[in-house]
């Protein structure tokens, strides 16, 4: 398949337009030992009908979540994504747009993102948001660079209940700069207040925590905001936009940056992305804030519009002396959390948060009264628990696997102290009796 | 006949009005499912008011966005000669692909025998992107093509730490992306600029001299964001080499030379590729892309981790770089991205991506000499796939900025070019056609061009009051500023 609509004819008179012979005499510029004297050995092209059912192939050589029920989570969940958030992310003067430089001809994307802002700042009770970073890990990580700025102060003080990929890209995104981090460990799946107090000084920029944590509980924010401010450190809290819908949103605690993975809003796991970076804060600190924002205006015939605006922080203008190099988001996934939480509403979202909820604690209790598994932790979790299995869990996860189910996350892959835990997530999509037939086939184990 | 008016009568603005501010109360589209387990409350973790969001039903929903993609231009719009950004064609099979249900519906850590289509997908693609690039390694991780960037730039930072000489510049084009400079403050080294030479090209006496042993790297777009290919590449990258320093290239512009040379034989060590610009992926309205970088075999050892192996036996597996620099976002990749991009080459097989550049680099000398006669070309020679004009003259004859023109071509339906950037260039006016265009195209382009240059010289004023035709005109940024309206709250709403 070629996709280039210019004849040979055309290319001919090209040519002679440009005052060339040949097509080769366009790449005279290129030293003589840089070229490429043979032709690029990349595989056979294909038509549109063998390529197809070469992907379907590959596709379906997959175990997806139409083929098997899926307890696995862990920053990534199967969530149920309503038609009408591909139909609108399918137009193609969405998907085929570039970043709205030209706000003139880029109102419906300006427009949909001013409206995304807005969703994300009534969930997570935050004044302002932006257009959206890559995900999870790199929005965490921008807020610990952020509140280096705001503060400035050079350390940051981890819990260990945060997710482990979303520590390790913090690490490797201040290795090079002059932000140092301490990490905390977790204690009992939640933060370590008391070992967190013990490390923060008046040199620390920011406590970062979420909640849920990795380990699927919630933390109690407040004295942790406590404990921030009374260092004028800023709190970061990293959170899951779904629970939100029955949480109490970190706003409320204190909160100074709110970022979270925003997949379940309207994207599919895709094998973990694209995802989506949420990031809110104060309005007091938006200069400092890294990424782009939209804001609503009125063009010169007093109509109302949107721009991108106080682009004075970004890579563009300031080069070096920006707050972030990013320069594209993920505006589409951006675009699809939009739909789907007008799609849910308030009254959906606090619903398929509950349903997901419900299900998590029918599903834990289960599991437990088996006697395969047994409780870790004690704090209160949303939609995602670990428990410790009672036997070699690789062995359970291919004996379930072969029963048609993904059975959590081996919470050993990431670190050995956590050797035996199985994370659970259960969303709204799956029912009792599912549940029911998992339990069934543990207790068969 | 009839009395009434034939003018179009008034219609409701497309765009304006909120999504917050459509439906009624009592509007709803998805209900959550029934519930089949027994209610939990999260006790005082609970959320005490409910966040307000919109109240619709999905034909409003279908109607608003429907509304907003009409006030919007993408690539199947029209003509988006938006330079250094790669503005083609979308082909809708990528899009197909990468919803199938065994691509987007999997989990990233399933095990591996439950996904290795995906991971051959994956491991086809680095292959191919390596033998594009000519350098042997990949990962597919960075999300974006700033994000290859700031990934290659660590991993070059590793590797000089490893190498017990830890290093303090990095060296930058005048003519650089925001991004370059941008990203190398990020990773903690001083920024120094490279002024161009006449020709545009990196000034070799120049870059000798500010070359010593506490250079890490030079960071170079080649072909340039001036849309030359650099004749003195070979030079350059020998000059970096001779200081143990490395070459990276920002590969916003590979689209100009697939197939014809490659980054690696050309001396560098490390290139970001911007799937979302070259291989056809779309850009979302600003993103996602992905920016995979590939490296030479010195390099290799730090890359993030995981990439796809292969196994004895002919499995594919994640393994993690020996001296990795570690994660540099969640999970694998922006995989869906990656499979648009995998089924693009795999359409095009390697004459087909070779074609792509010649054709790119045609179509932009061919308009590059149309245009030449009215608007002054920056640098006038033979150039790659995207050229500079400059509306430096018609400034200080008639008045008219660049804005002004880029504002006019949207009365004429097309996206204007790249405008004031690169920044070496007065009023520049950056024009990449890409190859998806047909000749038609690209006259009826030219013949616009054209006379917006003829409407500058008889009407100024039509153009600093352009554009007239689009959804909303000249927005006011400075109040944007000034008075900062960044969400909607419910009390401004009606029916909330």
């Amino acid at each position: 398949m070629r996709f280039i609509p210019v004849t040979c004819e055309d290319q001919v008179e090209m040519l002679r337009t440009v005052g060339l012979s040949d097509v080769d005499e366009l790449f005279a510029d290129v030293p003589e030992a840089a070229r490429l004297a043979r032709p690029l050995a990349l595989p056979e092209p294909m038509g549109e009908v063998e390529l197809a059912a070469h992907l379907k192939e590959l596709a379906r050589s997959n175990a997806g979540a139409d083929d098997v029920a899926s307890f696995l989570g862990g920053g990534c969940y199967d969530h149920y994504v309503p038609a009408i958030v591909d139909a609108v992310v399918s137009k193609p003067a969405f998907f085929t747009a570039y970043t709205p430089y030209q706000p003139e001809v880029s109102q419906g994307t300006l427009q949909a993102v001013y409206e995304y802002q807005s969703m994300i700042c009534q969930l997570t009770g935050m004044e302002v948001s932006n257009a959206s970073m890559y995900d999870g890990a790199t929005a965490f990580a921008e807020a610990a660079l952020m509140a280096a700025r705001v503060t400035r102060r050079g350390r940051v003080v981890v819990s260990g209940a945060v997710h482990p990929e979303w520590r390790s890209t913090l690490a490797t995104y201040v290795e090079a700069g002059t932000v140092t981090v301490t990490e905390v460990a977790a204690a009992g799946g939640v933060s370590d207040i008391a070992a967190l107090a013990a490390s923060v000084g008046d040199d620390v920029a920011a406590i970062m925590v979420a909640s849920p944590t990795f380990y699927g509980r919630l933390e109690d924010l407040a004295p942790l905001a406590e404990l921030a401010h009374g260092a004028g450190a800023l709190l970061v809290v990293g959170t899951n936009p779904i629970l939100l819908g029955v949480m109490e949103p970190p706003a409320t605690f204190g909160a100074d940056i709110v970022v979270a993975e925003g997949q379940p809003l309207g994207s599919p796991m895709s094998f973990g992305g694209p995802g989506l970076g949420v990031f809110a804060c104060r309005q007091a600190h938006i200069r400092q804030m890294p990424g782009r924002v939209a804001g609503r205006t009125t063009d010169v015939d007093g109509r109302t519009g949107f721009v991108l605006t106080f682009s004075t922080r970004e890579q563009h203008i300031r080069r070096e002396k920006a707050t972030s190099n990013i320069c594209s988001n993920h505006a589409l996934n951006a675009l699809a959390a939009g739909v789907y939480l007008s799609a849910v509403g308030a009254e959906g979202l606090a619903g398929i948060a509950g349903a997901c909820v419900a299900k998590a604690q029918y599903l834990e209790q289960a599991l437990v009264a088996t006697g395969r598994f047994e409780r870790v932790h004690a704090a209160p979790f949303g939609y995602e628990f670990a428990l410790r299995y009672r036997g070699d869990v690789a062995e359970m996860q291919r004996a379930l696997l072969d029963a048609g189910f993904l059975a959590g996350l081996d919470l050993g892959r990431f670190s050995a102290d956590d050797a035996g835990l199985v994370l659970f997530a259960v969303t709204e999509k799956r029912t009792r009796a599912e549940l029911d037939r998992f339990v069934e086939e543990v207790g068969a184990l | 006949m009839s009395t009434h008016d034939r003018t179009e009568p008034t219609r409701e603005p497309l765009t304006g009005t909120l999504i917050f501010e459509r439906g009624a109360a009592e509007s709803r589209c998805v209900e959550a499912p029934p519930l089949d387990v027994p209610v939990v409350s999260l006790g005082g973790y609970a959320r005490a008011a409910a966040p307000a969001l919109a109240h619709v039903t999905e034909v409003d929903i279908a109607r608003h966005y429907e509304r907003l993609a009409s006030a919007n231009f993408g690539v199947d719009s029209g003509f988006y000669p938006l330079g250094s950004c790669t503005m083609k064609y979308n082909p809708k099979i990528d899009e197909w692909a990468c919803r199938l249900p065994g691509f987007a519906g999997i989990h990233p850590y399933q095990a591996e025998e439950t996904v290795q289509g995906a991971l051959e997908l994956m491991w086809g693609l680095q292959e191919s992107l390596a033998e594009v690039a000519g350098l042997p390694a990949v990962t597919l991780q960075p999300a974006a093509g700033a994000h290859g960037e700031l990934t290659g730039l660590l991993t070059i930072r590793a590797y000089h730490t490893a190498q017990g000489d830890p290093r303090k510049r990095v060296l930058v084009p005048d003519s650089a992306h925001g991004t370059n400079p941008a990203t190398v403050a990020m990773c903690g080294y001083e920024v120094v600029q490279v002024p161009s030479d006449e020709r545009g090209g990196v000034d070799l006496d120049a870059l000798r001299g500010l070359l010593d042993t506490d250079v890490a790297a030079l960071m170079l777009t080649n072909p340039n964001t001036l849309g030359l290919f650099d004749e003195n590449i070979l030079a350059i990258t020998a000059a970096v080499h001779e200081v143990g320093a490395l070459a990276y290239c920002d590969g916003a512009n590979l689209n100009a030379i697939l197939g014809k040379t490659r980054p690696g034989d050309m001396g560098f060590d490390a290139l970001h590729i911007n799937l979302h610009k070259t291989f056809a992926t779309p850009h979302g309205g600003g993103g996602p892309g992905a920016g995979p970088v590939a490296v030479t075999g010195a390099l290799a050892p730090f890359l993030p981790g995981p990439v796809v192996g292969m196994t004895d036996d002919g499995r594919y597996t994640l393994v993690t770089p020996a001296r990795s620099i570690g994660r540099v976002r969640s999970f694998l990749g922006n995989f869906g991205v990656l499979v648009r991009a995998y089924t693009y080459i795999r359409a095009l097989g390697g004459q087909g991506v070779t074609e792509v550049a010649e054709q790119a680099v045609l179509s932009a000398n061919y308009l590059r000499v149309r245009l030449g006669d009215a608007w002054p070309v920056a640098y006038d020679r033979v150039c790659m796939h995207e050229f500079v004009l400059s509306g430096g003259t018609m400034r200080k004859e008639h008045g008219v900025r660049t804005l002004d023109v880029a504002k006019r071509l949207l009365d004429y339906g097309y996206h204007p070019p790249t405008i004031y950037f690169p920044l070496i260039v007065d009023e520049a006016m950056m024009i990449e056609p890409t190859e998806t265009e047909s000749k038609a195209t690209l006259d009826r382009f030219a013949d616009v061009l054209l006379a917006i240059a003829a409407e500058a010289a008889e009407d100024p004023d039509l153009l600093h009051g352009a554009p007239y035709t689009t959804p909303v005109r000249r927005l006011d940024e400075a109040a944007a500023v000034k008075e900062p309206d960044l969400a909607w709250r419910p009390q401004e709403g009606a029916g909330v």
